[in-house]
């Protein structure tokens, strides 16, 4: 039965070779690493969600600046003030956009970054519009980060119950239809973040739940109100009264906020919810064909140990079943640029340098030709996982430009073609991409080369 | 595909390429056209299409019940960014079906809800997802694969299957130098899935530019008088008036099968604002292929489907949930406009699915089996057992002109 293997390590769970930072030799190493402490977050920090400039303070200053006469002097001063508060949340992004690829760069621990990005996606929150824009990865810091490795329960509150949730799947703004409010504004419930938690989040499309446990559950997540004005909190006023039964489980409707607590901690324990995660990691690492066997496992894992997401991935790395040598799933676009970046091993100095334009330039527009949009899925069903959907032509088109024109714009000068394919795919270099490197007619085109090469963009 | 013609064809040069050599394009054995658009997010049928002589309409949308919708017949209004295309109402050249819905029930899920309707019925478990048009192309032996094509970014998985089918994106440009391109295919060689991959990413970067005569003659048709004034004026733009364009000029040629999709329809909250932009889009898809098309628009329909309709009743955040029922919108020369081409089961609450949704009166795959059968006279049987299995067919609604 097949076992660990630093080139599948390297790709399967990490952000592949790196000329600076050495693969892991072992199985223990990968291991002992994601339980150890979270280095990358302390080296390259990122401002956690409360502590990042606040995002209630944009809207006010927006307001303020309408409500002002036009052309007076009272607007000039308060429009001046608005660009400066936007201007430094440009900064501040930019900078956790520095942070974010020199994590990627230069990690021994690699794995975490991967499921910082599964778990991303688990929760995905898509949001063009206003200051959330800025927050995205200060919400992923304080949210999704230091739960990667703790309980499934504590991600699923801490997300859920964040603004941006609130904001992105409508509960902001729903309302018992019988609440106080409900009832004097004549405004009701919307549906939204209930049916996402069942059906995305939680249990999984394929779980026992109707459209009735639905809108039940949205009646019981009424009085989490959220507005950009004054941000959120929890309204009693907003709350559907009388109690409300999810999943055959009758929950008083007295204590809101403790009901909310306890329903979100019944949907994290259901055992749906185990298969549901269990055959999602398995599929985001291993194969969009899933063992049956391994996700029982995980699943198995995951319900002895409440949900202890260390415990859940530690087992997938153990489980021989993981490490099947077909590498059949693609390198989704952000994963493969960074993956770019890393084997480059383009420097902090450059990184920092890099202005807001140059990263769209570099890295985030052509991503975007590649199908991913930077935290922006075009659903909170996230991304796909289906190689595929990431190799049609104009998505294949977009990977092969940017392997071939983007390297020399990132790195001042390019490595030799010929120990980049050793430095790069390590023991996945076939004679065939030895033979083009040696070929090309410059550092440029055979580094391109090798990063447009299959062997760099499965996994 | 050998390598031997993979690096021709990542060598060669457009106007040398066998897909776009004229002699090379097989002609299919039928005349008429057929545009299949996928509105994804469930469309708001009764928004697009208000049923404001039901008492209830006003009772249960008190916002989304804005002012300036046009008149269709007393019953229906139509939504006011939908009025471009209030002159082909009136020519005949769209209508609408006003309730009905694909087998999907009970989740309301848009991602299930959307392969179900792409994939044309509930798939077999570790069944290869295809779609329906696929199979209906694979009913008639000996078609070329420039018959049918799907457009856009997100490929139209309504032609995902066996049959050959070609693929084209506004926008693709592979950039590679000849040398580039022959290193290429050698490391491309021993991996069918990027190989294939890469050698239609090249294929499509040169139909694109085949295409630019096709676009210009558009273009001018696009600012026609007749088009202006539809249009209010201005020259629509945006990714959706490529792929339209795209399309046009394909089914001026060979190719008779198009799909593509447009989204932005999940319209949770402030629907009176959200739901402008995607129908803005709709309204100048469908006048964009009709003008691209000119003569042949008379032999072409346009089938507009989503995965579900939505609420009838307004939810807290001035939007709508997800559904059930919902409208599909047609237009085209070749089909019969100006009415309303189904049953509406009223917004009594007693009438509706759940007592919330639109009650689906028709499952929408046997409107688009009919509209099959009157464009390429498909037989019934191979609908009911090849394209839609399972599927009854039920009496021929007669969109078809």
């Amino acid at each position: 039965m097949a076992m660990f293997d630093p080139n599948l390590a390297v790709t399967r769970f990490g952000y592949g070779f790196s000329p600076r930072v050495s693969a892991p030799a072992s199985l223990s190493e990968i291991k002992v690493l994601l339980a150890g402490p979270d280095t990358m977050a302390q080296q390259y920090p990122i401002a956690r969600y409360d502590d990042a400039t606040p995002a209630s303070e944009h809207f006010p200053l927006q307001q303020a600046v309408r409500r002002a006469e036009e052309g007076s002097q009272q607007r000039a001063n308060r429009k001046r003030r608005l660009d400066a508060w936007v201007e430094n949340a440009h900064e501040e992004r930019r900078t956790y956009m520095v942070q974010h690829y020199l994590r990627l760069i230069r990690t021994q621990d690699a794995l975490r970054e991967r499921l910082v990005a599964f778990w991303t996606d688990h929760f995905s929150i898509s949001i063009r519009h206003g200051h959330f824009r800025y927050l995205q990865m200060p919400l992923v810091e304080q949210a999704i980060r230091p739960h990667v490795t703790g309980r499934f329960v504590d991600m699923l509150k801490a997300v859920t119950l964040n603004p941006e949730m609130l904001d992105y799947l409508g509960q902001g703004r729903s309302y018992g239809p019988n609440s106080e409010i409900g009832r004097s504004d004549n405004v009701g419930l919307n549906e939204n973040l209930a049916r996402e938690l069942l059906e995305l989040h939680t249990l999984g499309v394929g779980g026992a739940y109707s459209q009735t446990d639905v809108r039940q559950l949205a009646e019981l997540l009424t009085g989490l109100l959220y507005r950009r004005a004054w941000g959120f909190k929890y309204e009693w006023r907003a709350a559907e009264p009388g109690s409300e039964t999810v999943l055959g489980k009758t929950y008083s409707g007295r204590d809101g906020w403790a009901d909310i607590q306890q329903v979100l901690d019944d949907l994290a324990a259901h055992p749906t919810t185990a298969l549901h995660i269990a055959r999602k990691l398995v599929v985001h690492f291993v194969s969009s064909d899933p063992d049956q066997g391994l996700v029982e496992n995980l699943a198995a894992v995951f319900r002895d140990t409440g949900g202890n997401l260390l415990a859940v991935t530690t087992a997938m790395l153990d489980d021989p079943r993981s490490w099947v040598p077909e590498r059949t799933k693609i390198r989704p676009p952000q994963e493969f640029v960074a993956a770019g970046l890393r084997a480059l091993n383009v420097s902090e100095r450059d990184l920092r340098a890099m202005t807001m334009r140059d990263y769209n330039r570099t890295l985030l527009s052509p991503a975007r030709r590649m199908g991913q949009q930077f935290m922006q899925p075009s659903g909170p069903d996230g991304f796909s996982e289906d190689a595929a959907h990431w190799l049609t032509p104009q998505f294949m088109a977009a990977r092969i430009r940017w392997a071939m024109s983007m390297p020399e714009r990132l790195k001042s000068r390019l490595p030799d073609p010929r120990s980049f394919v050793n430095t790069t795919l390590g023991g996945l270099a076939s004679e065939d991409i030895y033979f083009v490197a040696s070929a090309a007619q410059n550092r440029a085109e055979g580094v391109g080369l090798v990063l447009a090469s299959p062997a760099f963009q499965r996994r | 595909m050998d390598r031997r013609r993979f690096l021709t064809a990542l060598g060669c040069s457009a106007a040398a390429h066998p897909l776009i050599t004229p002699v090379a394009m097989a002609q299919g054995p039928w005349d008429n056209r057929l545009v299949v658009i996928i509105l994804r997010g469930g469309m708001d049928g009764i928004d697009a299409f208000r049923p404001v002589g039901d008492p209830n309409f006003a009772r249960y949308r008190p916002k989304l019940n804005s002012k300036g919708a046009l008149d269709l017949d007393g019953y229906w209004s139509l939504h006011p960014s939908l009025a471009p295309l209030f002159p082909l109402w009136q020519a005949g050249e769209m209508g609408f079906v006003p309730a009905v819905s694909t087998p999907y029930r009970g989740k309301r899920s848009h991602f299930e809800g959307q392969d179900l309707l792409e994939a044309g019925g509930p798939l077999p478990i570790g069944a290869d997802p295809d779609g329906w048009l696929n199979r209906m192309i694979q009913t008639v032996p000996g078609l070329s694969a420039d018959i049918a094509y799907s457009v856009g970014d997100t490929p139209a998985r309504t032609l995902d299957g066996k049959a050959p089918v070609s693929q084209w994106s506004p926008g693709v440009h592979v950039g590679l130098n000849p040398h580039s391109s022959r290193l290429l295919g050698m490391i491309y060689e021993n991996d069918p899935m990027f190989h294939a991959a890469a050698q239609d990413a090249i294929e499509m970067a040169s139909v694109a530019r085949a295409d630019v005569g096709t676009s210009e003659e558009i273009d001018e048709a696009m600012q026609s008088e007749d088009m202006m004034g539809m249009m209010g004026g201005s020259v629509p733009k945006g990714n959706h008036v490529e792929v339209a364009k795209f399309a046009a000029a394909r089914l001026l040629g060979p190719t008779r099968i198009a799909s593509f999709s447009l989204s932005g329809w999940d319209t949770h909250g402030n629907q009176d604002f959200a739901i402008k932009r995607p129908l803005k889009s709709l309204a100048e898809t469908i006048l964009t292929l009709r003008a691209g098309l000119g003569p042949i628009w008379e032999k072409t329909g346009v089938l507009c489907m989503t995965e579900f309709g939505r609420t009838a009743r307004q939810n807290g955040t001035q939007g709508t949930d997800h559904g059930t029922g919902g409208a599909m919108l047609y237009a085209g020369g070749a089909l019969r406009g100006g009415r309303v081409g189904g049953p509406f089961p009223g917004l009594a609450e007693a009438n509706l699915y759940d007592r919330r949704d639109i009650m689906p009166m028709a499952d929408i795959r046997a409107h688009a089996a009919w509209v099959m059968h009157g464009l390429f006279g498909l037989g019934t049987s191979d609908l009911e057992r090849n394209v839609f299995p399972g599927l009854d067919l039920g009496d021929n609604p007669e969109l078809v002109l």
